[in-house]
Order: structure tokens, then sequence, then C-alpha cells
């Protein structure tokens, strides 16, 4: 291969589009055209990236990088963000690339069946994100009920002191978690589907005290507003809890095929 | 309380659960050897590690 070698980066996958095209003056990762691979009733969003910045190699180094990761992200988000607009998508998994079009295309042909299944299980449904935050010593047990007693020596009173002070922060975070568990119940009737991310780092999203739900939902659009009332009525009823909204997403976290979120 | 986000552009964090964790997943070709938990590992490794130094540029003493 030479040294402007280009592969495929795939952002979506998409209904065919017939003469609709790609969305006009859309670029990608790597400041690229974006541009429609069709085939089987399907359409591929994708850009031609440079070998030489998105070979394994080059990846690996880039992903590594923050500033570039933050940028191709938020270029990958961008371009499922338009497409989106035009039609329902699947969005793909960051780093998707293949040889060619052809290769695409010929992936579309073999896995016709699965994403169009997907297509329709996410149609007339958008993804939101739910945080809840907790300040621990909100959760905490009474101090009055475990008082070290006063027969013990300073070292056992130590010891106990330490020991119900761990106890305690078991306590509340038992609590804190039965009562995302509730929130997470209530949120779950209104929606077709939910998925759990795991607590983010308190480093990286800038946040004091537990990260208790990191969960995204799958809600059909007529019910929106009901989801994002019962968000704002959850936040009344328990006070301690510092919900958060995010979204409307495209479908990222409900696009796994039907019989891996079983396995779930 | 509850406060819904109102940023014109969502946080990288938040992006990042849903683009290297979520979307479909197909075989790619070129990055078939970077797992899934790979691509979450590398980066949120990246991301520690330039929240770190962002910090020790805050506390770096100033120059005498």
């Amino acid at each position: 291969m030479t040294e402007d070698a280009r592969v495929t980066w795939l952002y979506a996958v998409t209904a065919g589009r017939d003469e609709r095209g790609a969305p006009p003056d859309l670029t990608g990762v790597s400041d690229e055209p974006v541009r429609l691979v069709e085939n089987a009733g399907l359409a591929a969003v994708v850009g031609s990236v440079p070998l030489a910045d998105f070979g394994e190699e080059p990846l690996r180094a880039h992903l590594e990088d923050l500033p570039w990761l933050e940028r191709a992200a938020r270029a990958h988000h961008r371009v499922i963000g338009r497409a989106a607009g035009y039609g329902q998508v699947i969005p793909l998994r960051f780093a998707t690339i293949y040889h060619d079009d052809d290769r695409v295309r010929t992936m579309l042909r073999e896995r016709r069946d699965d994403l169009t299944a997907t297509l329709a299980r996410v149609a007339g449904r958008t993804e939101w994100g739910v945080k809840a935050y907790v300040d621990p010593r909100a959760f905490l047990p009474d101090p009055a009920d475990d008082e070290a007693s006063g027969d013990d020596s300073p070292g056992t009173a130590y010891l106990l002191r330490r020991r119900a002070q761990r106890d305690d922060k078991e306590t509340a975070h038992l609590r804190a978690t039965e009562r995302a568990e509730e929130v997470h119940t209530a949120l779950t009737a209104l929606a077709a589907a939910s998925a759990a991310h795991p607590p983010q780092d308190a480093r990286l999203a800038a946040y004091e005290g537990w990260m208790v739900l990191n969960n995204s939902y799958l809600v059909p659009d007529d019910r929106t507003e009901e989801f994002t009332a019962a968000v704002t009525g959850l936040g009344e009823r328990y006070p301690d809890f510092d919900l958060e909204v995010s979204g409307p997403w495209p479908p990222y976290s409900f696009t796994a095929p039907p019989e891996a979120e079983e396995a779930l | 309380m509850t406060h819904a986000i109102e940023r014109r552009e969502v946080a990288l964090v938040d992006l990042l659960d849903r683009v290297l964790a979520g979307g479909v997943v197909i075989a790619g070709e070129i990055t078939l050897s970077i797992a899934d938990i790979d691509l979450v590992r590398i980066s949120l490794r990246a991301l520690i590690a330039s929240v770190r130094m962002e910090d020790e540029d805050d506390h770096r003493a100033p120059p005498p």
C-alpha cells in the first residue's frame, strides 16, 4: 500500500437512502467528506481515512492521546447525529474500520437480517441517560446508634470506632444503592429497554460523593415527556439524589444484537 | 434534585461511555485485535493520565 492509502471508517448504518445521498458538507474523524456505501437495502455512513493515522498501530497511539480521542469521538458522534436527522440510524462502535468499500458492501449483505431487525427495534425510540449522584453523608446511619461502650480500652475503642466507620460506609452505600434501584425500577417502567454503564471515574466526571446510577433508557418517543417528568418527580421525591439527564442520544447503548442483550 | 444538562456539547465522559462501549459491534478489519474491553481501558488510561497531568500543572509551584 502507498503512503496515502485510505481505509473506510464506519459511523452508522441506516435504511437505504434511494437518491438522497449523504448529508451534505459533513466531515468526519479525519475531516474527510462523509458519504454512503449502499447494498442490500441498507446504507453505511462512512468516510475514507488515511491508513497512516488509522492503521492498528497509529490508532492505538491516538487512543492514548486525549485531545485526539476527544476530537475524534465528537466527530464520530456529530456524523451519527447528522445522519439521524435523515432517518433511523444504528450507531457503530467507535473505530470500526474496513479495508475498503467493497468489504463494507459484503458486510451489509451478510448482516442484513440482524441490522434490519435492529433498525426496527430502535425505530421511534430514543436513548436518554440518567445519572444519580449522592452525598454519602446523607445515607449514614444515625451516629447515636453505634456509640462505643465506655468500658473499652482506648485501643479497643479505636478499633471499634474504625470498624463502625467502615460498617457505616457500607450501610450508607447499601442504602443509596437500594434507592438507586427504586429510581431505576420507576424509570424502567416507562422505557422499552435499559442498559447500565459503570459508574464514571470521579476524576473524569468531576463529581464528589458517589455515582450510584449511570444508565441509559430506550424511551418510546411518545413517552418522552412522561419520562422526563418522572425523572423530575423522582428528584423531588428523593432530595438526597442529584439526578442528571442527558440526551437525546442515538441508540448507542441498545444496538447490540438481541442475543447479546439476553445474555446480560 | 434534578437538572437537565443544557450544554451545547455533550460531556466527554458520557460520550465515551457510549461511543467506546456502545454502538453496534461489527468486526472491523483493521482494528480486529482491539477488543472491546481494550478500547475502553486504553482510553480511560489516557483520560486519567491527562487529568493527572492537569492536576500536576495546577499544583506546580511558580518558578522562582
